[in-house]
C-alpha cells in the first residue's frame, strides 16, 4: 500500500521562497543591480506609420552617442539605459508613455523626440512631475518661447520656428530684390506648426521686403496623397513665388505632382523643409533651382566635424543622418556632459549645467563652431541655418547662403515683445 | 469662404477647365479604389477596413517590379496582380472564417491585416518613404495648355484608364454572367447553392477584384506620389465617403459618388480653401438625411 505524503501549503510556499532566493542570489543579483544603478532615460518617439523615420533616426543618433559613452565606462561605471517607446505619434499616448517612464521605469531624464501636438502633451507631464526633458523634434516657437508653457526642467535642441522664418525671410528677400518677386503664394500643412510657419515667415519677409503681395494660400491636410487642387489652384493665380513648409514624403508628393503642371518653370519655390537627404533623394527627377533651407546635409556647415560626423552615422545605419538626427546628437552631447559636470542625475543640478551652456558642435556656427542653450528660455541658439538652390543629384544644393543670427535673434526679439512673451 | 474667387472661377474658362480636369483625375483615382470596396461590401457583406492596405500594397509591389524591370506599364500591371493574390489569400486564409461573425469581429481583423502589413511593409522596403515610381517617358512632356488652363498629359491618360475601367466593370456585372451571378450571391447565395453554383468561387473572386482595383488605384497613384507605409489610411477614409455617398454596394453610386467627391474638392479648394475636407463630410451628411441609402443605393 502506497502512503500519500502530505505536503502543506506553507511547506510549498517554503520551498518556492527558497528556490527564487537561490535563482536570484546564483544569476540574478548581479544583474538586477547593474539595472539599479543605471542610468535610465526615456524617449517617447514615433516607431510605426507614416513618421517611423523620425524616431528611427532620432533613436539611431543617441545610440551612436550612448554606446561610446557606455564603452568608455560611463559615469564611474553607471552606464546609460535607453526605454524607448512608441507613441504612434499621438498626444493622449506619448503623455500615457511619459508618465509610465516616470511612474514604473523610473527614469532618471527623457529625451523627447515627438512632433509638436505630442510634445506639447509631454511638456505637461514632465512640467508635474519635474523630470528633466530634452526637447530634440519639435519646432513650433511656443513650446520654449511662450512663458506660460515654458518649464525649468525642458530644454529645446530643435530648430525653433521663428529662427527659421527669420532666416528664411531674409534669404527670401534678397531672391526678391534680385528678380522682383511680388506676388507669393504658400502651401502649408493644416496644422499648427504649418500655420505657424506660415505666419512666422510672412511677417519677417515684411520686415526686410514690405512690397509683396499674397495672392493665395493652399492648406493641404497632413499625409495628403492627392494635391491636385492646390496645384490647381497655383496654374490658376501664376504667382512669382511660393513659400512652403511642407515635409517628409508630402514635400516629395507635391513637388513631383507639380513637376507635372511645369510649376517651377516659372515659379520660384522656396521650401523651409526640403534639404534633407531622405527628402530630396526620394523626389523623382527634383528640378534644379529650388530654394531650400539647409535641414541636414554633410555640405553644409561646411566643416570636417561636419562631414566626420555624417560619415560615422553612415558607416553605422547605412543612410545619412536626418534633421532630427543632429537635434538628437546635440542633446545627448548636451546631456553627457551635463551628467559628468555633476556626477550624479539630480535632475536640478543637470538642468544648471546645461543652462546659458556654449559648447562645440558639428552644427554649431557660433564662435568657435558652437551652439549654445540660451539662459532665458532654454533654447537651442547658433545652430547651422542656411539657403541655397537645389541641384538634381547629390550633394542635391549648392551657393549655400549661411543665415547671420544676430539679426535672428534681433528681429526674434521683436516678434516675442509683440507676442507679449518678453 | 472665398465667393469673389469662386464666383470668378465659374466665370472664367480657362478656371473651370482646369478645376474640371483636375476634379475628374481626383474623382477617377478615387473611383477605382472605392469600387473595389463597395463590390466587396455588396456581394460580401464585409465592410473590408484593409482595402487601404491592399491599395498600399499595389504601390509598393509597383515600385519594386519598376526597379526591377524599368517598364511602367508592366510594373502598375503586375503590382495590381500582385494585390490580387495577397487578397485571395486574406479572403480564403482569414476572411471567409468570419462572414458570418459579427461586425466587430470583421472589423478587429481587418485592421488587424492593416496593422500586420504596415509593419511588414516597413521591414521588407525600410522605414523611409519611397520615391514615386514616376511618369512613363512618352508623358514626360510639358502640360497641354486649353484656354489658358493646364492640363498634364499623364492626368489625361489617368481619367482615360479609369473611364475604360469603369465601362469594363459596369459590362462585366451587368451583361455577363458572372456580374448576374455575383449579383444573386449578394441577394440570396443559399439559392445559388441549392442550384449547384459555387458560391465560394463567387465571393474569392469578387474579393480579387476588389483587391486588384485597390492594388491599381495604388499602383497608378504610386507614379505621382510618394509611397510610405500606413499610405492607404486617407485614401479608406475618402473611399467609405464615395460609398456611403453612392450607395454601399452600388458601382454605378461610386462612379457618380467619386465625381463628386472630386469636383466638390477640386471646386472647393477655391471656394473654401480652409474646408475642402469638412465639404466632402458635409456632402455625406446631407446625402445620408435625405436619402440614407446613398444616392443609386437600394431602399432595405
Amino acid at each position: 500500500m502506497i502512503k500519500k505524503q502530505k505536503i502543506s501549503k506553507r511547506t510549498i510556499l517554503k520551498n518556492a521562497a527558497l528556490a527564487s532566493s537561490a535563482i536570484i542570489l546564483s544569476a540574478g543579483f548581479p544583474s538586477i543591480l547593474k539595472a539599479e544603478n543605471n542610468i535610465k532615460i526615456g524617449i517617447p518617439t514615433i516607431l510605426s506609420g507614416r513618421v517611423a523615420q523620425l524616431g528611427i533616426s532620432v533613436t539611431n543618433a543617441i545610440k551612436m552617442a550612448i554606446n561610446k559613452f557606455n564603452e568608455n565606462g560611463g559615469l564611474n561605471g553607471r552606464e546609460i539605459e535607453l526605454i524607448i517607446r512608441d507613441s504612434r505619434a499621438k498626444p493622449d499616448e506619448a503623455a500615457r508613455v511619459c508618465r509610465n517612464f516616470i511612474n514604473s521605469d523610473k527614469v532618471d531624464v527623457i529625451i523627447n523626440a515627438e512632433a509638436s501636438g505630442a510634445s506639447f502633451a509631454v511638456q505637461e507631464v514632465i512640467r508635474e512631475s519635474g523630470t528633466l526633458c530634452l526637447h530634440c523634434v519639435s519646432e513650433t516657437t511656443s513650446l520654449t518661447a511662450d512663458p506660460a508653457i515654458r518649464t525649468w526642467n525642458a530644454f529645446r535642441f530643435s530648430r525653433q520656428g521663428i529662427h527659421d522664418a527669420v532666416g528664411s525671410a531674409k534669404y527670401a528677400a534678397n531672391i526678391i530684390k534680385e528678380k522682383g518677386l511680388k506676388k507669393w503664394m504658400s502651401v502649408n500643412p493644416d496644422y499648427a506648426y504649418g500655420r505657424d510657419s506660415d505666419d512666422t515667415f510672412f511677417w519677417a519677409l515684411e520686415k526686410f521686403s514690405p512690397s509683396f503681395e499674397i495672392i493665395g494660400k493652399g492648406w493641404p491636410k497632413i499625409f495628403q496623397p492627392d494635391y491636385t487642387e492646390v496645384i490647381t489652384q497655383i496654374a490658376r493665380e501664376k504667382p512669382d513665388a511660393i513659400y512652403s513648409s511642407l515635409w517628409g514624403g508630402d514635400l516629395v508628393s507635391f513637388i513631383d505632382q507639380a513637376s507635372l503642371y511645369g510649376i517651377f518653370e516659372n515659379t520660384e519655390f522656396f521650401a523651409i523643409n526640403l534639404a534633407d537627404y531622405t527628402t530630396m533623394s526620394a523626389i523623382k527627377n527634383l528640378p534644379k533651382g529650388l530654394h531650400s533651407a539647409t535641414r541636414y546635409v554633410a555640405a553644409w556647415p561646411n566643416t570636417q566635424s561636419n562631414r566626420d560626423y555624417d560619415k560615422s552615422y553612415t558607416d553605422l545605419y547605412g543612410d545619412h543622418p536626418t534633421n532630427w538626427s543632429w537635434e538628437a546628437s546635440v542633446a545627448t552631447d548636451y546631456l553627457i556632459n551635463a551628467l559628468i559636470k555633476t556626477e550624479g542625475t539630480d535632475n536640478k543640478k543637470l538642468a544648471e549645467a546645461m543652462k546659458g551652456q556654449t559648447r562645440q558642435s558639428f552644427m554649431g556656427v557660433g564662435e568657435g563652431n558652437s551652439v549654445t542653450i540660451r539662459d532665458r528660455d532654454q533654447t537651442i541658439t547658433d545652430y547651422s541655418i542656411g539657403w541655397g538652390t537645389t541641384i538634381p543629384n547629390d550633394p542635391y544644393i549648392k551657393d549655400i547662403q549661411a543665415a547671420d543670427w544676430d539679426t535672428i535673434k534681433n528681429v526674434e526679439k521683436e516678434w516675442l515683445t509683440n507676442k507679449g512673451w518678453i | 469662404m472665398e465667393l469673389v474667387s469662386f464666383l470668378e472661377c465659374l466665370t472664367s474658362a480657362s478656371c473651370l477647365i482646369s478645376q474640371t480636369a483636375g476634379g475628374l483625375k481626383i474623382g477617377m483615382l478615387l473611383f477605382l479604389v472605392a469600387s473595389g470596396l463597395t463590390l466587396v461590401f455588396g456581394v460580401l457583406g464585409v465592410i473590408n477596413f484593409a482595402h487601404g492596405a491592399l491599395y498600399m500594397l499595389g504601390a509598393y509591389f509597383s515600385w519594386q517590379v519598376m526597379n526591377t524591370t524599368g517598364h511602367f506599364t508592366l510594373s502598375v500591371l503586375l503590382g495590381a496582380i500582385g494585390v490580387s493574390f495577397i487578397g485571395l489569400l486574406f479572403e480564403r486564409g482569414l476572411l471567409n472564417k468570419v462572414y458570418n461573425a459579427e461586425l466587430l469581429i470583421q472589423i478587429l481583423l481587418c485592421y488587424s491585416v492593416v496593422l500586420i502589413l504596415d509593419d511588414l511593409v516597413m521591414i521588407i522596403w525600410g522605414d523611409e518613404f519611397l520615391s514615386s515610381i514616376g511618369v512613363p517617358e512618352i508623358f514626360q512632356i510639358p502640360p497641354i495648355f486649353i484656354l489658358d488652363a493646364i492640363i498634364p498629359p499623364f492626368h489625361l491618360a489617368i481619367i482615360s484608364i479609369s473611364l475604360f475601367l469603369a465601362l469594363l466593370l459596369w459590362f462585366l456585372m451587368t451583361k455577363t454572367r458572372f456580374g448576374h451571378l455575383v449579383k444573386a450571391a449578394a441577394v440570396n447565395p443559399s439559392m445559388l447553392e441549392a442550384l449547384g453554383i459555387n458560391t465560394t468561387m463567387i465571393r474569392a473572386s469578387v474579393f480579387v477584384l476588389g483587391s486588384f482595383l485597390a492594388g491599381l488605384g495604388g499602383a497608378l497613384a504610386s507614379s505621382m506620389g510618394s509611397i510610405v507605409s500606413g499610405m492607404g489610411n486617407s485614401i479608406l477614409i475618402e473611399s467609405f465617403i464615395v460609398t456611403v455617398i453612392g450607395g454601399m454596394g452600388s458601382i454605378g453610386g461610386a462612379f457618380l459618388a467619386s465625381l463628386i467627391i472630386g469636383m466638390a474638392r477640386s471646386f472647393g479648394a477655391v471656394a473654401m480653401p480652409l474646408f475642402t475636407d469638412g465639404l466632402m463630410f458635409l456632402i455625406m451628411v446631407l446625402v445620408l438625411i435625405l436619402r440614407p441609402q446613398g444616392l443609386m443605393g437600394g431602399k432595405k
